[in-house]
């Protein structure tokens, strides 16, 4: 035998992992990679600036009651909190997301991925993990935390049995902003093989449908046409979740159906988008 | 050892659109090194995405390793390595991370795809570079990095999609003996797909001939090369054209290389010494044309794909 160490290919007789799996290997890539961006940590710092505001605006009103009028808890103050960070929503979505399909079909990447044992739906599963996890990390967990320190500083638990419908709005509430924010911007990533292209036109599409509905108002002199802005839809919803009148005159229904459209319309682009060879008829 | 198919093909037929890239084409790969040759536009690539399950076929059924593609995709892809034809890498990665990265996508645990992908980057000559980002490469390191990423889940099969492309002849040659080494001494069946002929011709034993979204021959390379028959080189002054025409009235086909020589198949068994030649040369006199150059030569890939793209 020779003493040298052969370092010539050499068949692999180890185990191989299931099928099915391949999207948490994306997704964990797509999370390392974004974490190894100052900017973005330092985005995703800024972005938990409001939670720390929050809390302690939580510990002012639970150590001094007094104070309660102008910096009480309230379920309302739940749902500022959201729209506060739907700002970093948006910054947060254009920085994770506008590249994660684009980038790739500038560099061919899906032949790559969809050659191995992978589905597509897998591959759009792990993109939408990336961004969806850091969304829901600036939504739902300081949410979530805020609740938690509510409950930890008064040390009780009757404002959440006062407001049982606190907790699900909270979860609902980041989930709808996370699920549309996330299947439009891939949708929107999949239709270019440039990232900054897939920022413009989703920065585009968020202001054009708010300038849209701001001008239809003063048209109208009714703000019935807010169905027309991503933004005003999610209000909308998000009021009825915390349970308070919507400030527009949208029927909510027609919200609903709107941001349901939208995800539709992000799947069906991604199923024509996302293969493996681009065919032109 | 019973020599068992690694792909087939049973009339299988794809379009994109109106244009149809594979016609009622039906083929067995056998097991081992097959060059998948053909003019620019004949379906080959087309033909290796319908077997990675990128495309479906309008009509046919495919298998490769015994599996059928639509019904276990997965299982096939899991089981394939491919090498795309053009310039495909994960953008923002090193080498050496972008192969385990390929690895874990096939399956393997994260250790296994990282110790896999080292050695499959020394394998393909890209150890020293392999901390560099893959957008940084060199056309000829692109198309090795493309290779190493097919390799590093070690498939039964592999599919190479012009692998030689764009490379420098130093590079093409090294690459080349990858190939042949993979398929030779490694045990790795693979699916080599070019238009170079000589490429297949070194690294492959068989050989299946695509012209126009149809199979125009396919089989042994060494039993294509040598049907009953010879060759000759012939160089004529004069009018060509009433030659070729004379040549193909004896039942004798030609074609002509880049260099004004033409190639002339004499079919049938052994003649005896110097009767070809005399009758090649009676053939030009009738046809008015001096013959200045005649040499006998081997039969080469060449000529079989240029005798079953003229039959086709």
């Amino acid at each position: 035998m020779s003493p040298i160490h052969d370092q010539s290919y050499r068949r692999y007789t180890g185990t191989r992992g299931p099928v099915g799996r391949a999207w948490t290997v994306i997704a964990w890539a797509g999370i390392r990679h974004m974490l190894g961006k100052r900017p973005f940590l330092g985005l995703l710092v800024v972005s938990w600036i409001p939670v720390l505001v929050f809390t302690v605006r939580i510990w002012f009103a639970v150590t001094y009651p007094q104070a309660g009028e102008i910096f009480g808890v309230t379920p309302t103050m739940f749902q500022d909190f959201l729209e506060v960070q739907s700002l970093f929503v948006f910054f947060l979505t254009i920085y994770v997301g506008s590249g994660l399909i684009a980038n790739d079909r500038r560099a061919n990447a899906l032949q790559i991925y969809l050659a191995k044992p992978l589905l597509r739906v897998e591959y759009i599963a792990g993109k939408l993990a990336v961004l969806a996890s850091f969304l829901l990390l600036i939504t739902l967990v300081p949410g979530l935390l805020l609740i938690i320190l509510q409950v930890s500083f008064s040390g009780n638990f009757e404002f959440l049995r006062a407001n049982l419908y606190v907790l699900p709005a909270v979860v609902l509430a980041s989930l709808v902003r996370v699920i549309v924010a996330s299947f439009a911007m891939l949708a929107l990533s999949a239709l270019s093989k440039s990232a900054r292209y897939v920022a413009i036109l989703y920065t585009g599409a968020i202001f054009f449908t708010s300038a849209m509905f701001g001008v239809l108002t003063v048209i109208t002199r009714s703000s019935r046409a807010a169905w027309v802005s991503i933004g005003a839809n999610l209000e909308i919803v998000t009021d009825v979740m915390f349970r308070r009148t919507p400030r527009y005159d949208t029927p909510v229904i027609v919200s609903v159906l709107i941001l349901v459209g939208l995800v539709v319309v992000g799947v069906s682009v991604l199923e024509r988008r996302v293969r493996g060879v681009e065919v032109v008829s | 050892m019973a020599e068992t198919a690694a792909v087939r093909l049973d009339k299988v037929s794809v379009a994109y659109g109106r244009n149809a890239a594979l016609k009622d084409v039906s083929a067995v790969f056998p097991t081992g090194a097959v060059g998948l040759l053909g003019p620019n536009g004949a379906g080959k690539s087309t033909m290796l995405k319908s077997l990675l399950g990128f495309i479906e076929p309008k009509a046919g059924r495919l298998e490769v390793l015994g599996l059928d593609v639509a019904r276990r995709p997965l299982e096939v892809r899991a089981r394939l390595g491919y090498m795309p034809e053009t310039d495909g890498h994960i953008p923002g990665m090193n080498a050496v991370t972008f192969v385990a990265y390929c690895g874990q996508l096939a399956g393997l645990p994260k250790t296994d795809a990282m110790q896999r992908a080292h050695e499959v980057l020394y394998y393909v000559g890209l150890g020293e570079a392999r901390y560099r980002n893959v957008e940084t490469y060199s056309t000829g390191m692109k198309q090795r990095i493309k290779l190493a990423q097919a390799l590093v889940h070690d498939p039964d099969l592999l599919f190479l999609d012009e692998p030689t492309n764009g490379m420098d002849p130093k590079g093409r040659e090294e690459m080349l003996e990858l190939v042949r080494d993979l398929a030779h001494n490694k045990g790795v069946n693979l699916i080599l797909s070019s238009h170079l002929l000589p490429d297949v011709e070194y690294t492959c034993d068989h050989v299946v001939v695509l012209d126009k979204g149809s199979v125009a021959t396919f089989g042994s390379i060494e039993q294509l090369k040598g049907p009953a028959g010879r060759v000759f080189e012939v160089r004529v002054k004069g009018e060509v054209r009433p030659f070729v025409a004379a040549l193909e009235a004896a039942g004798l086909a030609c074609h002509e290389t880049e260099e004004d020589i033409m190639r002339v198949f004499v079919p049938g068994g052994a003649a005896e010494p110097g009767a070809d030649q005399r009758r090649i040369c009676e053939l030009a006199r009738g046809a008015g044309v001096q013959v200045r150059h005649l040499r006998a030569s081997l039969p080469t890939l060449e000529d079989v794909f240029a005798k079953a793209i003229g039959e086709s």
